[in-house]
């Protein structure tokens, strides 16, 4: 790649999100928004290397998006199309020919930037297909990028891209940004979205393909965009602020090996200060906000107690105990309540702790689950009941497919660990 | 990938305070950064003056020298760290930079992974 090159796709990462959104706003079509997009840099790339990257490169890209879009239908509508589509894209070009990009706002165009991920989001489409949708107009992103992201082919994302675009048209969803009840009920959509996108890049190992680490810096990205554009929506802040926190222990997750350190066995000083106070201060603006904490606030405030100790026995566990105990309220899944009884434990003794497995350990969601036999064999061994341990930290051997972890365990049933 | 973007202004010390249009295109220019989710952390220096320098030299001796810097051609005026998905970004978001008369040096910052597992191990710090 030259160097001329190289900056255009800079350019191009940086605009191509807003010029897509311009101009499904003008269209009504996030499909057809992308190819006038893809146009337009095809369009910089013969020009660019030549004329340099001109003064304000996002409104040279929408000119052209446009012009080439309306030569082309032009040039097309002399062929026999269908009707419909034919109609469809007249409509099209009297929007494009009427509106000014130049002239829109700047909350027009945030606005234009929120309906476009609350396209990508939409219900309609499997989670899939909403990430990688956001991952490829949001992100500007690659197919193959995207692909080597999830270890998945180049032919499967590019047919999920395909047909979610097609489900869209197909379906004339509207470009816009949902309102009042709408509004909180697609909201949690798009935050999952971008949890997921976190989660994946926060599952890669090292020495995997740079791009999927590079994910959690995307959506870190993405939720702080969203924070701006949603600022009176505490669970975007509270999701940022989660997402935050998580990063921060990045670089701690790992040993040297590969293998996962858990969380109150990390090196606290490799937790990244800064991101930290990002975090806190994003859940700052939540908490400022009217109205309860919801999950993903919660998550976080959970999420900061850790990062305010210094050392793990330092941990405030009464407090982390209640916020799990408020999330299990609005969120209720067997996953909170085995956190929880962790988190009762460190507060208030492994008995207490064993109480709340013990209402747990018939839910049909963890039968094959190691971790609730690893954790119930934690608590009994605290309490001095060693025989009991022993034998649940075999059936979490059992249970678990990764070796170290099954190595572990083993060695915790003999009394070694 | 993160990157240190150093701005150096071009001007006389007596020339430090920016006009409120200055710092109104500044504020512009801060919040596309921000909204692009690409902002970590910015700061604007005072002049020179109100700081100073410490110098060691090859067996540790140390000379405290008041500000303004007489030897030094250029000094920082401000930073922003910003976190940009390659170092093309990083140099197209300086080019933005609505400041007239400066210099804006961009700089990848280092990450523990940049080096060897025994340098890794000797770090205890933040």
């Amino acid at each position: 790649m030259t160097e001329a090159t190289r900056a255009i796709e800079a350019v191009w990462r940086i605009e191509s999100a807003r010029l897509i959104a311009g101009l499904a706003r003008m269209v009504g079509d996030v499909g057809l928004a992308e190819d006038m997009a893809q146009d337009a840099l095809v369009a910089a790339m013969e020009k660019w290397p030549e004329t340099g990257v001109p003064d304000n490169p996002g409104a040279w890209l929408m000119a052209t998006a446009k012009n080439r879009a309306i030569d082309r239908m032009r040039r097309e509508k002399t062929y026999e199309r269908k009707r419909e589509e034919v109609a469809h894209d007249t409509g099209a070009l009297f929007a494009m020919e009427r509106s000014d990009f130049e002239a829109a706002a700047d909350d027009e165009i945030g606005d234009d930037l929120l309906a476009l991920i609350f396209t990508c989001c939409h219900p309609l489409l499997s989670r899939e297909a909403r990430v990688a949708l956001t991952l490829r107009l949001l992100g500007g992103l690659t197919t193959p990028e995207i692909a080597s992201a999830f270890l998945v082919s180049e032919s499967t994302v590019a047919q999920r891209l395909v047909r979610a675009k097609r489900t869209l048209r197909e379906a004339r969803v509207p470009f816009e940004v949902p309102r009042g009840a709408e509004l909180d009920e697609r909201l949690p959509s798009v935050l999952e979205v971008i949890y997921l996108v976190f989660n994946e890049g926060y599952a890669a190992s090292a020495g995997e393909d740079w791009i999927r680490a590079d994910l959690c810096e995307e959506a870190l990205r993405l939720a702080r965009i969203l924070a701006e554009l949603a600022p009176r929506e505490p669970e975007v802040h509270g999701l940022a602020a989660l997402l935050e926190i998580q990063a921060s222990r990045l670089k701690a997750r790992r040993g040297p090996g590969g293998e996962p350190v858990l969380l109150l066995d990390q090196d606290r000083g490799r937790w990244d200060p800064l991101l930290i106070v990002r975090g806190r201060r994003a859940l700052e603006r939540a908490e400022a906000l009217p109205g309860p904490l919801g999950p993903y606030c919660l998550q976080a405030a959970i999420a900061a107690c850790h990062a305010e100790a210094i050392r793990p026995e330092e941990t405030n566990w009464v407090r982390i105990a209640a916020l799990y105990e408020a999330l299990a309220q609005i969120q209720p899944s067997p996953i909170v309540e085995l956190n929880r009884a962790v988190a009762v434990s460190m507060a208030f003794g492994p008995e207490a702790g064993l109480e709340l497995l013990a209402q747990i350990e018939n839910e049909p969601e963890l039968s094959d689950y190691h971790l609730l036999p690893s954790v119930r064999g934690d608590l009994l061994e605290k309490a001095g009941r060693l025989e009991e341990a022993t034998s649940e930290f075999k059936r979490a051997a059992d249970l678990t497919r990764n070796e170290q972890e099954k190595e572990l365990l083993l060695r915790r049933a003999e009394g070694g660990g | 990938m993160r990157f240190m973007m150093l701005m150096y202004p071009q001007i006389e010390e007596a020339d430090w305070q920016p006009s409120p249009e200055a710092v109104a295109a500044m504020g512009r220019y801060n919040e596309e950064l921000q909204k692009a989710g690409m902002l970590l952390a910015l700061d604007g220096l005072r002049p020179p003056s109100d700081g100073g320098s410490v110098s060691i030299d090859g067996e540790g001796k140390v000379t405290v020298t008041d500000g303004p810097f007489a030897e030094a051609k250029e000094v920082v005026g401000g930073y922003w760290l910003i976190q940009a998905r390659s170092k093309e970004e990083a140099l197209e978001w300086a080019s933005r930079c609505p400041d007239r008369n400066c210099r804006i040096e961009v700089r990848r910052i280092f990450e523990m992974e940049d080096f060897p597992q025994d340098v890794q191990d000797a770090y205890e710090g933040p």
